[in-house]
């Protein structure tokens, strides 16, 4: 339940961090302050999702840089632990997306180990096509919905 | 346990009128031989009937106060079974010119000859004390014999079973095979916004009576599958905490065991023809393998290796071969291998992607889904990947599952969303003929997902 009520907030200062600079957004961020290390925090200075290409698992160029800076972060919060949540578009089946979502989620955990993060503070879980965040049937939807979002424990 | 030995023989032998015995728990079958009763032997078969339903009269089952009632929702209950085979043609009621009381007393073959029946089932009901008795005939109109006829005493809470198990012998006895009338489905129940559903696992009837929940939806739950016993389901389980689970789930008393010891995630699982192992894929890293699970030992074996994501597996109903799902050659496609993990080979070539392959119970026909720019089909190709056949198109729609005789697909289709917030989206549980044709809604009370369809249950 805790997470799921994370999950909402950080998808709506997701929407914030977007359109503002990251200063803005950890000053507006939701309630006021952020607590420094908090899942508020990582979403609103960092970043908590990289994207992937329709049935790719691969870290595009352009992402990596996301995990790069959540690397950096969990350096900077030590006891933090994350786990890190694959997810799939609905073109695809529930069982494959299943296992696409593990191998995103894996994915973006080989990047944070690379990056100086002790894998043994990182999880990783999958939902398939199961919780998606964007609920339409396009392609700006699923290009939301093919990502691994990295989740504060 | 053995799913081959101790009931099907009897059954068949009962419900054909070899001799008195227990069809299901609480169901005592007793033939009723006739003085003209028809050698064995089909009066049609199936490939003619899809082109040419055979018209078949239904009229209530006699009977005194609440036995007539009852009377009367057995044979609807039957008459929509058979209608929706899409298989037989019942004839109008409003046609019929005997009562159905006179007509179990003594069929006038003529009155049913001029309304176009040429199979007629007449029967009547008793109430004793908290069960029932219920005779049954089936008639062949034309050279006025008897098929068939059965007694079955059973407490009165059973009589939709009864309703299905006279359907099984009519569709036995006129198309020279078994049916699929008395089985049940487990499924997905989902509900709430989509971005935060409640999946819980269900079971109805075959013609989504008897609707129950199966869990209570604190964690989600996917992919259920029978046990070949149809007493026990294999499914997918998030747990509490940490990584989602195959899990087995005892129907009767709810308990629930996690199967194997993986490392990571584990998903997919089957039953292998036998009941004694499972079928199932577990991840490693970024990979996905199958694995064959025993279930006396808990000792498991891996059967597929390599990068790529191997899933969906199943096996052929001899036991000696399984389909499943990959992506090593780049995208999704499906491949059979020899049980042992041997000899792998790719069957699926045509446009698209293809996915959660299942195997017929006849063992002549595989049924998988099939992805393609334009939207998502459900098809079957012979096992070496020859003659694929497209039953249905749409948006979405994926997960196949035979009926026990091979002849009907389950399947789920999901509709488009039409807005950003996920409005117009609904999952619904549809079953087709695997000619392609007949495919009709499975009533559910709530969105339904990954069907599977039981064995005959009795």
């Amino acid at each position: 339940m805790k997470t799921r009520l994370l999950g909402a907030v950080a998808a709506l200062a997701l929407v914030a961090a977007c359109s503002s600079t990251d200063q803005n957004a950890a000053a507006t961020g939701a309630g006021g302050t952020i607590r420094p290390g908090s899942q508020e925090d990582l979403v609103a200075n960092v970043g908590d999702r990289v994207f992937f290409d329709f049935d790719r698992s691969s870290i595009r160029a352009d992402q990596r840089p996301v995990l790069q800076r959540q690397a950096e972060w969990m350096g900077r919060y030590a006891d933090v632990r994350v786990q890190v949540e694959g997810h799939a578009d609905e073109r695809g089946t529930r069982e494959y997306n299943l296992a696409l979502g593990q191998r995103r989620a894996n994915s973006a955990r080989d990047v944070l180990v690379a990056s100086g993060v002790n894998g043994a503070r990182i999880s990783t879980i999958s939902y398939g096509k199961d919780r998606p965040a964007a609920l339409g049937s396009d392609e700006a939807a699923w290009a939301q919905n093919r990502r691994a979002v990295t989740v504060v424990q | 346990m053995n799913p081959a030995s101790p009931f099907a023989p009897t059954r068949r032998l009962v419900l054909l009128g070899a001799g008195a015995g227990l069809v299901a728990p609480g169901i005592l079958a007793t033939p009723l031989p006739a003085a003209a009763q028809a050698p064995q032997g089909a009066v049609i078969d199936v490939t003619r009937a899809r082109t040419d339903p055979i018209p078949v009269a239904i009229p209530d089952l006699a009977g005194a106060g609440d036995a007539a009632r009852v009377g009367r929702d057995i044979a609807r209950v039957i008459q929509t079974n058979l209608r929706n085979s899409g298989l037989f043609r019942p004839v109008d009621r409003q046609a019929f010119i005997q009562t159905p009381e006179a007509a179990a007393q003594t069929p006038r073959f003529q009155d049913w000859r001029v309304i176009g029946a040429q199979a007629l089932v007449t029967g009547r009901v008793e109430q004793r004390g908290d069960g029932l008795r219920v005779e049954f005939r089936l008639w062949d109109v034309l050279p006025e014999t008897q098929l068939q006829g059965t007694a079955f005493t059973a407490p009165s809470a059973n009589w939709r079973r009864i309703a299905h198990l006279i359907s099984d012998v009519i569709y036995e006895r006129l198309l020279g095979e078994k049916g699929y009338f008395d089985t049940r489905v487990v499924y997905v129940s989902e509900t709430g916004p989509r971005d935060r559903r409640t999946r819980r696992l269900a079971i109805m009837d075959q013609d989504g009576e008897n609707n129950r929940f199966l869990t209570d939806g604190r964690f989600a739950a996917l992919s259920p599958r029978f046990h070949p016993s149809a007493d026990r389901i294999a499914f997918m389980s998030y747990q509490d905490r940490g990584q989602p689970r195959v899990v087995l789930f005892d129907i009767g008393s709810g308990s629930q065991q996690v199967l194997g010891n993986f490392p990571g995630m584990t998903l997919s699982p089957r039953f292998s023809p036998d009941g004694r192992s499972v079928l199932l894929s577990a991840t490693r890293g970024g990979d996905a393998n199958i694995y064959i699970v025993d279930l006396g030992s808990r000792r498991e074996r891996q059967l597929t290796s390599g990068g790529g994501l191997d899933v969906s597996p199943c096996f052929s109903p001899d036991g000696t071969q399984i389909v499943f799902n990959s992506d090593r050659g780049g995208d999704q496609q499906l491949y059979v291998m020899d049980a042992g993990g041997g000899n792998v080979r790719r069957i699926s070539f045509g446009n698209g992607r293809y996915a959660t392959p299942v195997w017929s119970p006849r063992g002549d026909l595989i049924a998988f889904t099939r992805i393609g720019r334009g939207g998502f089909a459900i098809g079957v190709m012979r096992p070496d990947g020859s003659g694929e056949r497209i039953l249905s198109e749409g948006w979405a729609m994926e997960g196949p599952t035979f009926a026990p005789n091979g002849r009907v697909l389950m399947f789920y289709r999901e509709s488009r969303a039409t807005d950003s917030r996920g409005g117009g989206y609904s999952a619904r549980i549809v079953s087709i003929d695997i000619a392609g044709f007949n495919e009709r809604p499975i009533p559910t009370p709530t969105d339904a997902t990954d069907p599977a369809w039981s064995p005959l249950l009795s």
